[in-house]
């Protein structure tokens, strides 16, 4: 039972670390930029939110078997699939918990306006030097409320776990997909003690995210 | 040692078609109405707005037809309308920001502070100042970047009466305390009389005037003459064609 508590903390606080680097300059574009087919992109990116799990499973089950076109450049280094590995779950966890990191941030980005970075600009601060001593700072709400956000998303994720995943003890397996076989094999005892340990988390996460707004709500003006 | 500007083109349906040069030294107010173009040339001065032309500030091409610096590479200092402070920094962080990019040059952190009455406010959360107590913060900010060339945009348009009081003797202070020109937008009639030694006019785009006027008015000016001689200048001044400002 450690082990898959393990596993899954492991794919979730991975997927958040990696999503988060991913998602920045993805939501920075989006806030930023002034063109109508921006939206495009942002639908795109939005996808994950309405799609069914096994929709999304599926292709990326496609996407790392070993004849895709995306596998194939990465045979000359040994790697024949990324299907049914970790490695494969972290991918699938990020595309599956995009948006979720990307609206956070692009809203955060949005509400901060330009004049920031005009008042940075006329102080001397490049583009880059601003984005980080201004830009980022003023949005760390948004960083925030999109890390933990993706964080218990993550956890709560199953369709696409299993699909990519397969439930592989030890290195696939996560609590969600193990409360399903625990169910499967008559186990309710396993089953409702991982439940209700996802119950509580999935709690302080929320209490987590409304006291975050109630600060954010008082501290803005 | 000046500043010379000339800027043509649009920004949305508006046109913007100017030229002038700024004395070294002193405030020149850039009057006109809202919506006259005096905040874009502002911007386009400091590189926010990009428009056609040619900027020469001290000798150095900041724009021409080959030449576009960008914001962070011209010394500009810029107070905006609503002081506009970086929000997740203390006073202090904020008038620090430019200086600790700009480097060392002639505007020293302590004058400065001195210059402006900012001593008192120094560790103060932004959130907590007054409208005036802002603008202060933002011009100590804008001159520790070490200006050429200080852009304010009406500072005092934002500001309550009592605001308006307690700011504007820091503002006269200023032109004689810098050494370096400063271009203040500004509609509002008495507050340029009050701080300005030179005037460009605006109107829909275009400079419609350009004038000489003395530091606080026409008072200050004829304050050393008699009553006769005064009376004598006015008639000349008519008789010239003059009218008296609406300052």
């Amino acid at each position: 039972m450690l082990e898959v508590i393990w596993t899954t903390l492991r794919l979730a606080g991975l997927t958040t670390v990696l999503l988060l680097l991913v998602a920045t300059p993805l939501a920075w574009w989006l806030a930023r930029r002034r063109t109508w087919w921006k939206e495009i992109v942002a639908a795109i990116a939005t996808l994950p939110i309405v799609l069914p799990p096994s929709v999304l499973g599926f292709y990326l089950l496609v996407a790392l078997a070993p004849k895709s076109g995306l596998m194939a450049p990465l045979h000359v280094f040994g790697v024949r699939t990324l299907a049914f590995t970790f490695t494969g779950l972290v991918i699938g966890s990020m595309v599956y918990s995009l948006p979720f990191a990307v609206q956070p941030i692009r809203g955060a980005f949005e509400a901060m306006g330009r004049r920031p970075l005009e008042v940075a600009a006329t102080l001397r601060a490049s583009p880059w030097d601003s984005f980080w001593s201004v830009a980022v700072p003023q949005a760390r709400r948004g960083f925030l409320a999109a890390a933990i956000l993706v964080f218990a998303h993550t956890i709560g994720e199953f369709g696409v776990v299993l699909m990519i995943g397969g439930s592989i003890p030890g290195r696939t397996e996560v609590i969600s997909t193990r409360i399903y076989q625990a169910v499967e094999g008559l186990r309710y005892g396993e089953a409702n003690l991982l439940s209700l340990g996802l119950v509580g988390f999935a709690f302080v996460v929320l209490l987590a995210l409304m006291l975050l707004d109630r600060r954010g709500g008082g501290a803005a003006r | 040692m000046s500043v010379s500007a000339t800027f043509k083109g649009r920004v949305g349906s508006f046109p913007i078609d100017v030229s002038f040069t700024l004395p070294a030294r002193g405030l020149t107010a850039l009057s006109g109405r809202s919506g006259a173009g005096k905040s874009t040339v502002l911007r386009c001065i400091a590189g926010l707005t990009r428009l056609a032309g040619r900027l020469v500030v001290d000798g150095e091409t900041w724009q021409d037809g080959r030449v576009f610096l960008a914001p962070h590479r011209r010394a500009v200092g810029f107070v905006f309308q609503d002081a506009s402070l970086l929000a997740h920094l203390s006073v202090r962080d904020n008038l620090m920001f430019g200086a600790r990019r700009a480097g060392p040059g002639p505007f020293v952190a302590d004058e400065v502070i001195a210059l402006l009455g900012l001593a008192p406010l120094l560790m103060r959360a932004t959130a907590n100042l007054s409208g005036g107590e802002r603008q202060r913060v933002a011009i100590g900010r804008a001159l520790l970047s070490q200006p050429r060339l200080l852009l304010m945009d009406e500072p005092m348009s934002s500001l309550d009466g009592d605001s308006k009081a307690e700011i504007l003797p820091y503002l006269e202070a200023l032109p004689g305390r810098v050494g370096v020109p400063i271009l203040y937008v500004s509609h509002d009639a008495g507050e340029i009389a009050r701080l300005a030694t030179h005037v460009i006019s605006l109107e829909a785009g275009r400079v419609s005037g350009v004038r000489d006027v003395a530091p606080g008015g026409p008072e200050g000016a004829l304050a050393g003459l008699s009553e006769d001689a005064r009376d004598r200048l006015a008639l000349a001044a008519l008789a010239a064609g003059l009218r008296p400002s609406d300052g």
